[in-house]
């Protein structure tokens, strides 16, 4: 269970060809350039000791690289490491410029220029700065750059090819006088040029490596790249009075509370249609009954059950109830993988739109009382789908205290789709005020539990500083490539979790201690939450497998007061086995028993006071 | 002034950042001493929109806080 990666690590330092590099900002339309260049070939692995992938493939002579979009070579994150040591072995930079934030993207330009490699710039989406009635005077741009600029659209296919024939005259740009002097001061040493701007920009790793001290000028550096990157815009940049165009306009009212909200709701129930209802019912409904338990279940079975006896120990591991090889496929690919693939497709679609900077900035006050800022709105939708697949997006959070509480209130208060079917189906047959009393619960408790949590934990989180990209069509290619690599990744960190699951339950049910969990729950059930004795077997089941807790459930009779009660207890409780691995896994050992063992506290707490409140 | 207390519509120059944390990341995407923006939007409650040309910032209302402004 430790946090060890399995897929295929591959020593980047060896390869032999001249490498190119492609580096932009994020969502400036790299990758079809990545595309253009390497055509089908492509290999996705991940780069060594992070959780980010990098694409490689072939054109002519040259190893193309991708890296993950970044507003500048440093080390804040781990996008920006990689980023960083694949730029500092490339051999050719080939730069992917958005025109429309011409001022926001020369900065990376500019420090790509400063580390010495050659360098050519592609200067894309011309043809929107043409609609938001702005001219560029590339030729003055490339004299004051010092690089080939080549204006392209790369959506519409044009300008590829100038930039292919270009590449050969990729080369080293004009440097700030002061700044050249002072790298070729520091690579005395024997590190790079771009290891040497590296060590004046205070990048602890480098400077490390080369046994020196950081130079303490990173915002003296910065400061004057971006007075530069100031100059060269007013320099080159035009604007018309032809005023702002459409997007713009459509940008503006998704931030806007009055139009902002409204719209908001509107895509939040468009994402419930499309996958509330279409994926997890007629899709799910399809690969989880007709496929997954009337096909595949039944032919393991006949398959394995001439050779292991169902219920010895390895039975009951490999194909019993919970086995490796009858509940894992039929969970993972039946009800999760299709839900997975919806959620990271709507996410990819909002994200390449712009519009899911415009929601974190539109929720960041709601969440800052909860001691989150904006971004977080991020896992909190993931989570609706698998909380498994959300507590692992509490990375893109600035903080540590920022990912603890998110991570305990997705345990908590979110139920990922698996309970939301469950509750569903039991709240359907309850009256009103007992649907209404619910709802009001579960979102107290969410409330109450990160405004504590941000009162008690230490420390500060980080507040929103986000760049709200310009609204855009996103491209179908991206997106599905998008969906491909993440679903890729959460199957690679997520199946091994649901495969411990699985063999833990096994081996707790083969040694009975199941049972005896769920005798000892029951004084529990009874006298605090006044449930009958048998809903404990339906708890514990409930943690297990949605279905099995929903099936104990409905098979108890029980009065309207007793469903709300049940039902409010197992939305509190941390969803399931894996959600609990993987909390393990992102959050350490200590922290995640507190999180795991206060969700039941708080789950219990809560149903105890609403069973005698009301 | 700080910049939370700018009205909608009004130009500003950034005259300092008193957030150590975000510092380097805000000159990245363009908030620096001597930049001028145009706050284009300001969400109730909520982060202060700068805009400057077609480029458009949110920063969140804690951090506004935290940067000196003068009008322009």
């Amino acid at each position: 269970m430790s946090s060890c990666h399995n897929s295929i690590n591959v020593d980047y330092n060896n390869i032999k060809e001249k490498k190119l590099i492609l580096v932009g900002n994020p969502n400036v339309g790299k990758s079809i350039f990545f595309n253009y260049l390497t055509g089908i070939y492509v290999d996705v692995s991940n780069f060594p000791g992070t959780t980010v992938d990098i694409s490689t493939g072939k054109y002519k002579d040259f190893t193309v690289m991708d890296t993950p979009g970044v507003y500048g070579v440093s080390s804040f994150n781990d996008e920006e490491t990689v980023a960083r040591d694949v730029i500092l072995q490339g051999d050719l930079i080939l730069n992917v410029v958005d025109s429309v934030h011409l001022d926001r993207d020369l900065f990376l330009t500019k420090q790509l220029i400063d580390m010495g490699k050659p360098v050519i710039v592609a200067l894309n989406m011309m043809d929107e700065l043409q609609k938001n009635g702005i001219t560029i005077d590339v030729e003055q741009l490339e004299q004051l750059l010092g690089v080939p600029v080549i204006p392209t659209a790369a959506s519409k296919g044009k300008g590829m090819e100038d930039v292919l024939r270009s590449l050969s005259e990729a080369r080293q740009g004009i440097r700030d006088r002061k700044l050249a002097e002072r790298i070729r001061n520091i690579s005395v040493c024997g590190c790079n040029e771009a290891e040497a701007l590296m060590i004046l920009e205070d990048d602890e790793i480098i400077a490390q490596r080369y046994g020196m001290d950081t130079a303490g000028l990173r915002d003296e550096i910065y400061i004057n790249r971006r007075k530069a990157v100031e100059d060269i815009c007013n320099k080159i940049l035009k604007e018309s009075s032809k005023g702002a165009s459409f997007s713009i306009v459509l940008g503006r009212w998704m931030l806007k509370p009055v139009t902002g909200i409204p719209m908001l709701a509107l895509t939040l129930y468009l994402m419930y249609k499309i996958i509330g209802i279409f994926v997890a019912g007629t899709v799910v409904g399809f690969t989880e009954e007709t496929l997954m338990e009337g096909i595949y279940r039944p032919f393991i079975l006949s398959l394995l059950s001439p050779i292991i006896n169902e219920s010895s120990f390895f039975g009951r591991i490999l194909i019993g109830e919970f086995g490796v090889l009858t509940m894992v496929p039929v969970y993972i690919i039946g009800l999760l993988l299709p839900l997975i693939i919806g959620f990271y497709l709507l996410m990819a679609f909002l994200e390449d739109s712009g519009y899911l900077p415009r929601i974190a900035a539109l929720v960041d006050r709601m969440l800052i009382s909860i001691g989150l800022n904006g971004k977080a709105i991020i896992p909190i939708i993931l989570g609706f789908g698998c909380v498994t697949m959300a507590t692992m997006t509490t990375r893109i959070l600035g903080t540590k205290r920022e990912k603890i509480i998110a991570t305990i209130l997705l345990g908590l208060a979110i139920p990922c789709s698996a309970q939301l079917g469950v509750i569903m189906g039991l709240i359907s047959e309850l009256d009103m005020i007992y649907v209404l009393i619910y709802g009001v619960v579960i979102l107290a408790v969410f409330v109450i539990a990160g405004t504590v949590l941000n009162k008690l934990m230490p420390g500060e989180s980080s507040k929103l500083l986000i760049d709200l990209p310009t609204i855009r069509m996103p491209l179908l290619g991206n997106v599905l490539k998008k969906t491909f690599q993440k679903t890729v990744m959460f199957l690679k960190e997520a199946v091994p979790l649901f495969i411990y699951g699985a063999v833990l339950i096994s081996i707790l049910e083969y040694t009975d201690a199941l049972a005896s969990i769920q005798s000892w729950m029951s004084p529990i059930t009874e006298n605090l939450l006044r449930l009958p004795p048998e809903t404990a077997t339906a708890f514990i089941m409930g943690i297990i497998r949605r279905d099995f807790g929903a099936a104990g459930l409905t098979s108890i009779a029980m009065t309207q007061k007793q469903v709300l009660v049940s039902l409010i207890v197992m939305t509190l409780f941390v969803p399931c086995i894996a959600a609990i691995l993987v909390i393990f896994k992102e959050r350490g050992k200590k922290d995640a028993l507190l999180i795991w063992l206060g969700s039941f506290a708080v789950a219990f707490i809560t149903g105890g006071l609403v069973a005698w409140l009301i | 002034m700080t910049l939370d207390k700018v009205k909608r519509g009004n130009r500003v120059r950034i005259m300092k950042i008193d957030n150590a944390d975000l510092k380097t990341q805000a000159i990245r995407i363009g908030i620096y001493e001597g930049a001028t923006f145009l706050c284009s939007e300001i969400l109730p409650g909520g982060p202060i929109i700068l805009q400057n040309r077609l480029q458009e910032l949110a920063v969140g209302r804690g951090l506004a806080e935290d940067i000196e402004v003068e009008g322009v």
